[in-house]
């Protein structure tokens, strides 16, 4: 009996192995490059040999304790624990994360690098925090949210550009302008079936994204709009020597001038915007339409038979959620004061889905562990990007088949007859 | 007592297929109707053409007001609840599982507490008008949980609660709408003796307390027989019979239809 | 006149490159109801498989038509073995799990894909001599010469025969007839000691080959490919596969041929710049107001 089921076990193992050779032979073994004026390739056999060692090693071991049954379970298990130890401590966590990210410019050790990752992850918090509306809360699988953040990012540079007007005008502009946006393209395709919708939305995304590289007389194609207006703080530039008739922020203050001036001040502009989307977030769960948005997740034909109008309740939720990402599409273009089209590819979509999902969807907590994990962690191994998105991916892969509701899922209801019970 | 409802040779193809095929009934105000008949026979059809969910192929259907009558074919799936008040539940439950029961009584409040909260303006400023007119679709909510003795599960989630609860909350959430007619989709189904006796004790109080006109389908014979005022039998698609329970129970056609003809 | 016909004959190689990768979607969809978002880097993958065989075949100097054969069979050899092992791990896990997440898995499996190849095999773009070069020339005496290449008559035989070939395998076999059972009811089907699981892996493997096959296409017709080609021309695919009905295979090759001549039309008088904004369209105005294609069946929702 043992023996036989190692035995067929070790078959099995070997026939894993025997597809991995051939998955892995042709497209690792055997690169191609070109040399002078062909294509050659160079062979790697020791690279195929060692993967499809690990294969029927891990498929082995796998066998042998049947693993699978037992992971899963005790996958979930530790997930849920994690969840419970974050729900219990839900309150001191977020007030903690917050005191921290306030502290973070101050903290001996942040220099510019750090502060300029923490602008990324929040920035990333940020547009994790609009998607949830419209992917976790709605249910509405949209990959092409990056369409929202360029509008915002180039209305913003536009509207700047051309008219001077201040950040703290054209930010809600650009919010609105963005949100006009989702309105317009959400209303024809909202009525689609949930994978239709997936496709339509990412059409949209790329419609947008060639459109932006062609439609030279507006948005400079592919060389993208420089000169965009830096933020001022209320009125005083962050300028070394600020022209006639005009103060900057250091001589205001009177301290010594410092390029950190800036970056504190977006950094903190950004953390302002995203702690904004997020308090409106969870304020709007609250509301009838943030119920209705959830019940449309849960069952749109069960919605129609209680007098819920799945459009409009869907289009609230897709504009609401472009319009942050309006926002956060006019802080990157002041942040970077230079956009172009390369920025607002798929690939965005698909890192900004993979926060919302691997988060656990609707879960506010989890789009920062998220964005700190996928962001923060894999900026330190820059040179590894594809590797990165590698891990992403499969991980994406891996959330769906062992816990498909997100590591973080643990909903709580928006509104209690007895009160908190704990 | 008066109509409710009337249908008018209702006709429902798909493709090949007739459903319904010239179905003519009539449903009175505070009076349970039971549609009945074998499987496949186009009850829940029925359903969804008076719900909005299919466009029927023939015919009209109209709901009376005090002296007026609308055309149920000119409104589409949530304006019948909305507009014309026309609730109803489904053969197999659609709860919002991961949603708490409470939560679920609300979202069937949604069109009044979505003007309460100015389309959600008043809400995220969190006025007082808005407050006072959640804690009263609370309180209804409350009513009717009362009423199916759920309340201390108010919180749990719809998707936890025993199948014969989520039979109950579906209908109460139906209710929440405040339907002209609430039609039910086989509400017995799966529930045990004690269970459907305390679904007659529900369906009987929303008819004469509520003033609901209810139509319901049912295979259980114990219940349509115990509550029905007006008994509508289907086969293949066409009415073969109409009328009480008594009846209905000694139709010469109804018998053949269930049992099949001695040849 | 003579560039409508160039433009016609372009747009039919075209055509039939999407309607093989189509093939692959609605098979897919037809039988589990899901869209595999991942096809399109199948195919992808395919061309990589192609070239590569290609690269190596090219040393020996073994005749063209044994060379086209062997690198077709490799080819799908190797496709097919990415298609049923995609279907393993990220599919098959997720039968029953909530409505968004095959879609999600199959997004991530993509992305895998992608940047899988990315790594193994660099990010320069990569070239390829022409194999098939020559062709016939139509109205020589005008001004504007309509030239057919063969390698383009040898693209839209062999899709013919293909099609062929696939439409025996599922209208007159066992294969075909436990697809189609399974396409109706999975349940009843297994009730029926039918293997659904085999009959499922085997769906993914036709439909990648077919996906290989049209990369290997991809690579003789365009001479480059890189690592990204599968997105546009997977969504292109897919494009096609709902404009002919999704779930039906005449109308995955019906739509593949108005999707290719769609663009090149586009591309040819409109404006080349926007050619894939035409393509992305057609895919949005088909959706919402005719998303049942020419040759689906119509969907009412089942209450
Ligand atoms: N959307 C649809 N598309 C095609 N056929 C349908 C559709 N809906 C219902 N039918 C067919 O119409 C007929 C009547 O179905 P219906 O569901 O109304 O029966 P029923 O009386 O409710 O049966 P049961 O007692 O089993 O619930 C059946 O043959 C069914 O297959
Ligand atoms: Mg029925």
């Amino acid at each position: 009996m043992e023996k036989k089921d190692i035995i067929q076990s070790f078959k099995d193992s070997l026939f894993t192995g025997l597809i991995a050779l051939a998955l892995f032979g042709p497209i690792v073994g055997l690169r191609t490059a070109s040399k002078g004026e062909g294509l050659f390739i160079t062979p790697q056999w020791g690279v195929v040999f060692l993967l499809v060692g690990l294969c029927i090693l891990g498929r082995f071991l796998i066998n042998l304790n049947s693993v699978r049954k037992t992971e899963i379970t005790s996958f979930s298990k530790f997930t849920s624990k994690f969840s419970a130890i974050t729900e219990d401590k839900a309150k001191h966590f977020a007030i903690t994360a917050i005191l921290f990210a306030v502290v973070f410019p101050f903290l001996p050790f942040t220099d510019r690098y750090f502060m300029d990752v923490a602008i990324m992850i929040l920035t990333y918090i940020m547009l994790g925090w609009g998607l949830n509306i419209v992917v976790g809360l709605a249910g509405l699988l949209d990959l092409g949210y990056v369409a929202f953040y360029a509008v915002g990012a180039y209305s913003y540079a536009l509207i700047a550009t051309t008219f001077g007007w201040s950040f703290w005008i054209c930010l809600p502009l650009a919010g609105l302008f963005a949100a006009f946006f989702g309105i317009l393209l959400g209303f024809p395709v909202l009525r689609l079936r949930g994978d239709y919708l997936a496709i339509v939305t990412l059409g949209f995304g790329e419609i947008i994204r060639i459109i932006l590289i062609n439609w030279y007389e507006v948005t400079n194609g592919p060389d993208g709009i420089t000169g965009i207006p830096r933020p001022s703080f209320f009125g005083l530039p962050f300028k070394r020597s600020p022209d006639e008739g005009e103060t900057s922020f250091h001589l205001f203050f009177n301290l010594e001038y410092s390029t950190m001036h800036r970056i504190i001040f977006l950094y903190y502009l950004i953390l302002v915007l995203a702690l904004i989307t997020n308090y409106f977030t969870l304020k709007i769960r609250k509301l009838p339409v943030g119920r209705a948005w959830e019940a449309l997740r849960e069952d749109e034909i069960a919605c129609k038979s209680l007098g819920v109008n799945p459009t409009n309740t869907k289009l609230t939720a897709f504009a609401i959620g472009a319009m942050f990402g309006g926002f956060a599409g006019s802080f990157f273009a002041t942040r970077q004061a230079f956009i172009s089209p390369e920025s607002f590819t798929f690939i965005e979509s698909a890192i900004i889905v993979a926060i919302v999902v691997l988060g656990g969807m609707g879960s506010q907590t989890g789009v920062v562990l998220a964005s700190i994990f996928l962001i923060g962690i894999t900026e330190m191994f820059r040179d590894l990007e594809q590797y990165r998105m590698i891990a992403f991916g499969g991980a994406m892969v891996l959330i769906m088949v062992f816990k498909p509701k997100g590591i973080l899922a643990n909903r709580k209801p928006t509104i209690l007859m007895h009160g908190d019970k704990k | 007592m008066s109509n409710l409802l009337s249908v008018e040779n209702l006709t429902m193809k798909f493709g090949g297929l007739t459903a319904i095929d010239d179905l003519s009934f009539d449903a009175k105000n505070n009076q349970i109707t039971s549609i009945i008949g074998p499987n496949g026979a186009g009850k829940t059809t029925v359903f969804n053409c008076l719900t909005g969910f299919y466009k029927p192929t023939n015919g009209q259907m109209f709901l009376h007001k005090e002296n007026s009558k609308i055309s149920l074919r000119k409104y589409t799936d949530f304006k019948i609840a909305y507009v014309a008040k026309v609730a109803r539940t489904f053969q197999n439950i659609r709860l919002f599982p991961a949603m708490s029961v409470l939560e679920n009584l609300l979202v069937a409040q949604h069109n009044e507490l979505m003007v309460a909260s100015g389309y959600s303006l008043f809400g995220l400023l969190n006025l007082k008008s808005y407050r006072d007119k959640e804690q009263l679709a609370v309180d209804k909510a409350k009513y009717w949980l009362d009423i199916i003795g759920l309340t201390h599960r108010a919180d749990d989630n719809a998707g936890d609660l025993p199948y014969g609860d989520q039979r109950k909350l579906e209908i109460v959430r139906a209710m929440c709408i405040e339907p002209r007619l609430l039609c039910l989709d086989e509400p017995a189904a799966g529930l045990n003796p004690k269970e459907s006796a305390e679904l007659n004790k529900l369906l009987k109080f929303i008819k004469t307390e509520k003033q609901t006109g209810i139509l319901l389908i049912e295979h259980d014979m114990s219940v349509v027989m115990g509550i029905s005022d007006h008994v509508v039998v289907l086969n293949y698609g066409k009415k073969i019979f109409e009328g009480t329970a008594d009846q209905t129970k000694n139709s010469k056609e109804v018998i053949e239809a269930y049992l099949g003809v001695d040849e | 006149m003579e560039y409508f016909i160039q433009q016609l004959v372009n747009g039919i190689t075209l055509g039939s490159i999407y309607g093989l990768i189509a093939i692959g979607y609605t098979m897919v969809y037809g039988i589990i109801g899901m869209i595999n978002f991942a096809h399109g880097d199948i195919f992808m993958i395919g061309a990589f498989v192609a070239l590569i065989s290609f690269i190596i075949f090219g040393l020996t100097g073994v005749a063209l038509p044994i060379i086209l054969l062997l690198v077709l069979l490799i080819a799908m050899l190797f496709t097919a073995c990415y298609g049923w092992t995609v279907e393993k791990l990220a599919y098959k896990p997720l039968r029953g799990s909530f409505r968004l997440a095959p879609l999600i898995s199959a997004l991530g499996m993509s992305i895998v894909l992608q940047n899988y190849v990315q790594v193994a095999q660099g990010a320069r773009v990569k070239p390829m001599q022409p194999l098939i070069s020559g062709g016939l020339e139509f109205f020589k005496n005008s001004e504007f010469i309509v030239t057919v290449s063969y390698l383009q008559i040898f693209i839209v035989i062999l899709t013919i025969i293909l099609m062929g070939i696939f439409t025996y395998l599922i209208t007159k076999t066992d294969l075909g007839r436990a697809q189609r059972a399974c396409e109706q009811d999975r349940t009843m089907t297994a009730l029926l000691g039918i293997n659904v699981d085999r009959t499922i892996s085997i769906t993914f493997i036709i439909g990648s080959s077919l996906a290989s096959v049209a990369g290997m296409m991809f690579v003789l017709y365009y001479g480059v490919i890189d690592f990204y080609i599968g997105f546009l021309a997977g969504i292109k695919a897919f494009t096609a596969a709902v404009l002919g009905g999704i779930g039906s295979l005449p109308g995955a090759m019906l739509g593949g041929l108005l999707i290719g001549l769609i663009e090149t039309f586009w591309a040819g008088y409109v404006s080349l710049e926007y050619k894939d904004v035409a393509a992305f369209s057609v895919l949005i105005v088909v959706l919402i107001f005719f998303p049942t294609g020419f040759l689906g069946k119509p969907d009412i929702e089942k209450v």
